[in-house]
């Protein structure tokens, strides 16, 4: 009998401690499926920064680094200034990225360092039990905003892809979704697209992948899906927002 | 040469193949020597957008397996601590600079010693230590970068050289050995993708099981221990009939010197030692010089760091005692002698 679904070789065959209906296992699948389609497995290196992403190290079966808070950018351009051939890519959360790791992506990106990050947007801290994220939406009920995230207390959601692309090293930047099949193979486009970008050293890249987190958003996995589609996209549109050739995905 | 560029004219010689960095006084020579040098002999200096991101990079680099390095001062060392925690639990190499200057706080760009409890007796979070190297003139500057560079990688832990504005801004003569040889051994930890290596290689410092954790511990434990058995250096001078034993590192240690010679002349019997390493502590040359001398005085530009490793070392055989100037001052050989001349005169001579 012809095998024809399996576990991606670069993904190891581990449980995951992801909870049910979270979408971190579908990104990770991309991911190790991208990094098999490419055959790029002996020569990419992760970093796993803090958060749930930490866990990464575990289940990719590629060199990994574990990272601390917010500074994976920084430890990916260490990395890839001594190795510049090897394919490199950090897998970050909203926490890390957008509130503690603001600095180290923007000046990543300015510097057009050539390393891919892999941004994952839940709208909340989900490692430390459901805080309000700096992508918390306005309105959004979390355990630090339980009266709902309010502007003139917290200010504004970050929107990472509008930042980004005025910076000149900035090759490419997409936002995608994982919350329904077609939004799944558009994502997986967008990342293989941002590994190849950097394959052909034309600068930095980050995909953001808005993901379901069921547990601190106090729903049940269909309900997170849904509420992702009516509320998340409305305010972090999807599609490119910078590409080295022009198009949508 | 000046001290600062002697540290980076060290740091070449001794295969440093790339250095991150911010910029911040006094050892902004330093980074300017490197900027222009590492470029030259083909390896990268890059200026990193804080001192947060370059030990960072720093992390990147060293689990990458190069030859790495980064420099600062008091408040970006403070910066750097949290990534020093990471560095030495994930056991990854790495030479940092520390130009210290008076603090607390802002500070000043002023020389002063007041890092030595940062550096010891570990800055950042977790039990680790780093390996701690403090000269005291610009040739050892040079030298000692090679030996920082070699210990990082031999025990796979963070080393620290720390010096001050003084020493970085002094000019002296200085002796280029060319005839270095580098020989930087195989790291088959480090991650450099699979292609590289059998299996899969992991740059990490957590361990959420707790017996796990604990393994890690028990394995830098064994290596502090190895490091403080193996590593302890310090100079003596004078000591043959001293009673009273001056102890002082770095540029505190250049004015002791003086401090000797002139007690010396005058009659009283002082020596120094100088610990070149801060960590591990030369608690075995000082414990055993504790039996034959009559005292111990401290001398640092702090209030009073040092001299706790001082009797611990000397452990009630001996009475210790501090003296110290702090914020960015310096102590003069006269206010030193003066010290002595009271301790002397207060027992010690007797």
């Amino acid at each position: 009998m012809r095998k024809v679904f399996s576990r991606p070789v670069s993904l190891k065959d581990v449980p995951f401690h992801y909870c049910p209906g979270c979408n971190h296992g579908i990104a990770h699948r991309l991911i190790a499926e991208v990094i098999d389609e490419l055959n790029i497995q002996d020569n990419t290196i992760g970093v796993a920064p803090v958060g749930c992403s930490v866990f990464t190290m575990d289940y990719f079966d590629i060199d990994m680094f574990q990272a601390s808070h917010g500074r994976a950018p920084a430890v990916a351009t260490g990395i890839k200034r001594v190795l510049p051939d090897r394919v490199v890519f950090t897998y970050q959360g909203d926490g890390d990225l957008a509130a503690i790791g603001t600095g180290e992506f923007v000046h990543a990106a300015a510097r057009g360092e050539n390393i891919t990050l892999i941004f994952i947007n839940n709208a909340v801290y989900g490692m430390t039990g459901g805080q309000m994220a700096p992508t918390t939406l306005i309105g959004q009920k979390t355990k630090t905003s339980p009266q709902g995230r309010k502007h003139e207390v917290n200010g504004y959601p970050i929107k990472v892809c509008e930042m980004l692309p005025p910076l000149e090293g900035t090759a490419y930047v997409a936002r995608v979704a994982v919350h329904k099949p077609k939004s799944i193979i558009q994502a997986k486009k967008a990342i293989k697209k941002a590994f190849e970008v950097q394959i052909k050293g034309l600068g930095f890249s980050l995909v953001e992948v808005l993901s379901a987190c069921p547990t601190n958003w106090g729903l049940s996995p269909i309900e997170a899906v849904t509420w992702l589609e009516e509320n998340m996209i409305p305010y972090y549109p999807l599609g490119e927002f910078k590409t080295p050739t022009a198009g949508v995905i | 040469m000046k001290g600062n560029e002697a540290i980076g004219e060290g740091a070449v010689r001794a295969g440093c193949r790339y250095f991150f960095g911010y910029p911040i006084t006094p050892q902004s020579e330093l980074t300017h020597y490197l900027a222009k040098r590492l470029p030259e002999v083909g390896r990268l200096y890059m200026q990193a957008e804080s001192e947060v991101a370059s030990i960072n990079m720093v992390y990147g680099a060293s689990g990458a397996g190069a030859r790495v390095m980064t420099s600062s001062s008091g408040p970006g060392i403070s910066l750097m601590q949290e990534g020093l925690s990471y560095l030495a639990g994930a056991q990854l190499p790495c030479v940092v600079v520390n130009m210290m200057r008076g603090g607390p706080g802002l500070g000043n760009i002023a020389p002063s010693q007041a890092d030595y409890f940062q550096a010891t007796k570990g800055g950042g979070h977790g039990d680790y230590h780093l390996i701690v190297l403090a000269p005291n003139s610009v040739q050892e500057l040079v030298d000692i970068m090679k030996k920082a560079f070699d210990l990082a990688d031999r025990y796979r832990n963070p080393v620290m050289v720390m010096a001050d504005g003084i020493m970085a801004q002094m000019m002296e003569p200085v002796e280029l050995d060319d005839q270095y040889q580098i020989e930087i051994q195989p790291k088959p930890w480090a991650a450099t993708g699979k292609v590289d290596h059998e299996g899969k290689n992991l740059i990490n410092s957590c361990y959420v099981i707790p017996e796990e954790m604990e393994s890690l511990n028990f394995i830098l434990r064994d290596k502090y221990s190895e490091i403080n058995k193996n590593e302890q250096v310090c100079e003596e001078y004078q000591l043959d009939g001293a009673d009273i034993v001056l102890v002082a590192f770095g540029t505190a240690s250049r004015i002791c010197r003086a401090v000797v010679e002139k007690a010396r002349a005058q009659g009283i019997p002082v020596g120094m030692i100088r610990p070149i390493s801060l960590w591990p502590f030369p608690a075995d040359f000082i414990g055993t010089a504790a039996n034959r001398v009559k005292c111990f005085l401290s001398v640092e530009m702090n209030m009073g760091q040092m001299v706790e490793d001082v009797r611990l070392s000397v452990c009630g055989k001996a009475p210790v005692y501090h003296y110290g100037r702090f914020g960015g001052m310096v102590p003069t050989v006269r206010d030193v002698l003066e010290e002595v001349k009271k301790i002397y005169s207060g027992g010690a001579g007797q």
